[in-house]
């Protein structure tokens, strides 16, 4: 689902991204685990074709994102750490809106059962600046359910979460990869968002120190590796 | 209805009712208007036919003043929760998120412009009803250009920190010939006469009009993607 090949990327004279590569495959997901600064953000925005990186090739979905991003973008979810909300639109409407500008079907019916997968029908009316920083980020996620995406791409997406909202996201991540998708969660904690994860990375100095499988991997040996790489135990974070 | 105008569309269902709600624009620029409106007495005096005659001049200058105030807020609600990079991520021609902006500001200084005409008719003991025909096409041609031409340097200026002072800059010298050709029309329209006899200033104001929306059509992705 997708395949980056060193990716670099610079800001004037700061190299943020040198020679990434990783690989994401249907119905598998990896934690992108890294200190704040890392450049985890920029790898994501890279991986969503938000930004072109400085050299390196970049496939989601079997397209070329670097030439075709428009025809990417069809598949690419996303969940930032904006949460493309408008504040005086109820959820119901940002649903509609996201919906038709993605081109899908926006029948309220279809609009109300996405609102009940995120726990949210109760408040669909209610607007968006009413909301709690946990129900904006449930409300994202619907927005992402209701498109086509096969690529699910998340920044720190426990943030603001709840235990229960935590459970809810790592139980709909589960889910999206039993549907054949894949996802990307970038977190600068590993105490959240490995549940889900099949794989793990650690992000450290703008490369991939670490790319293991999650099942080869214990807590213990998780955090010790990264606090190795990032001068930092973890949990703090 | 095809996927570009419902996209269109929904820009423009999303303006209206975030602005209904808000009332971030309308509020400034109907008072703003107001404002103008009783300063103009004030300052013209007694004379009616001094204001009308000055009365052309004074519309666009309404309109104007109270179109930076409102057309340089189209794209800021765009920034709050990075809504501007979700606009990105859509699949699909951008043009249509254009065109809704178009469309959503036009119906923004329509209400204006309607609420000025209508207060100027009672004020100013002006006549604007009896011509209304050939005034609603100079107002609408005129209207149609300036915000073609707002809603481009709007997205253009959205992301720039300094985007009060930028926008000004950059949207009064593109719309001085739209504002000459709109005044000529306008002034036409309000003493009676044909807008046939202010022909060249009608072709010039829709030739403007066609060149601002379709440079605002083809730019408007790459202006996004910047």
């Amino acid at each position: 689902m997708i395949s980056a090949r060193l990716l670099r990327r610079s800001f004037g004279r700061a190299c943020v991204l040198e020679d990434v590569s990783l690989e994401v495959g249907a119905g598998s997901c990896l934690a992108l685990l890294g200190p704040n600064g890392a450049g985890k953000t920029t790898l994501l925005r890279i991986l969503a074709t938000l930004l072109r990186p400085s050299s390196g090739q970049l496939t989601v979905a079997g397209v070329d994102a670097l030439r075709e991003p428009a025809l990417a973008r069809v598949a690419i979810g996303v969940v930032a750490h904006g949460s493309y909300l408008y504040e005086e639109l109820s959820a119901l409407e940002n649903l509609r809106f996201w919906t038709v500008m993605h081109g899908g079907d926006a029948s309220p019916a279809r609009l109300r059962a996405a609102l009940v997968q995120v726990e949210l029908d109760g408040s669909a009316s209610e607007r968006v600046r009413t909301f709690s920083a946990g129900m904006k980020r449930r409300l994202a996620l619907a927005r992402v359910v209701l498109g086509s995406a096969r690529v699910l791409l998340l920044d720190e997406p426990f943030t603001g979460l709840d235990q229960q909202g935590r459970k809810w996201l790592n139980d709909f991540l589960i889910a999206f990869k039993a549907g054949g998708g894949a996802v990307v969660v970038a977190t600068h904690s590993f105490a959240t968002g490995l549940d889900a994860a099949d794989r793990l990375a650690i992000l450290a100095g703008g490369r991939i120190a670490v790319d293991r499988p999650c099942a080869n991997l214990s807590w213990e040996e998780i955090r010790r590796l990264y606090a190795s790489l990032t001068d930092g135990d973890g949990s703090l974070a | 209805m095809s996927a570009y105008a419902r996209r269109a569309w929904i820009v423009l269902w999303k303006d209206l009712l975030t602005e209904r709600r808000s009332k971030d624009s309308l509020n400034a620029l109907l008072f703003f208007s107001l404002l103008l409106l009783f300063l103009f007495e004030f300052a013209l005096g007694p004379d009616r036919e001094r204001i009308r005659a000055a009365l052309p001049g004074l519309f666009w200058l309404g309109f104007i003043l109270a179109g930076l105030l409102g057309l340089g807020r189209t794209f800021v609600v765009e920034r709050e929760n990075d809504c501007w990079e979700g606009l990105r991520l859509t699949p699909g021609d951008k043009s249509a998120v254009y065109l809704g902006k178009l469309a959503g500001n036009l119906v923004l200084m329509a209400a204006v412009e309607v609420v000025l005409l209508a207060l100027s008719s009672l004020l100013y003991d002006v006549p604007v009803f009896a011509v209304a025909g050939p005034l609603a096409v100079a107002l609408a041609l005129g209207t149609l250009g300036v915000a073609a031409v707002g809603t481009l340097f709007g997205a253009l200026t959205a992301q720039v920190r300094a985007r009060e002072v930028l926008f000004p800059v950059l949207l009064l010298p593109a719309i001085v010939p739209l504002l000459l050709a709109a005044v000529s029309l306008t002034r036409a329209a309000l003493a009676g006469e044909p807008l046939r006899e202010a022909g060249a200033w009608l072709e010039l104001l829709a030739a403007a009009d066609v060149v601002y929306v379709v440079v605002g059509l083809l730019t408007f992705e790459f202006i996004l993607d910047a």
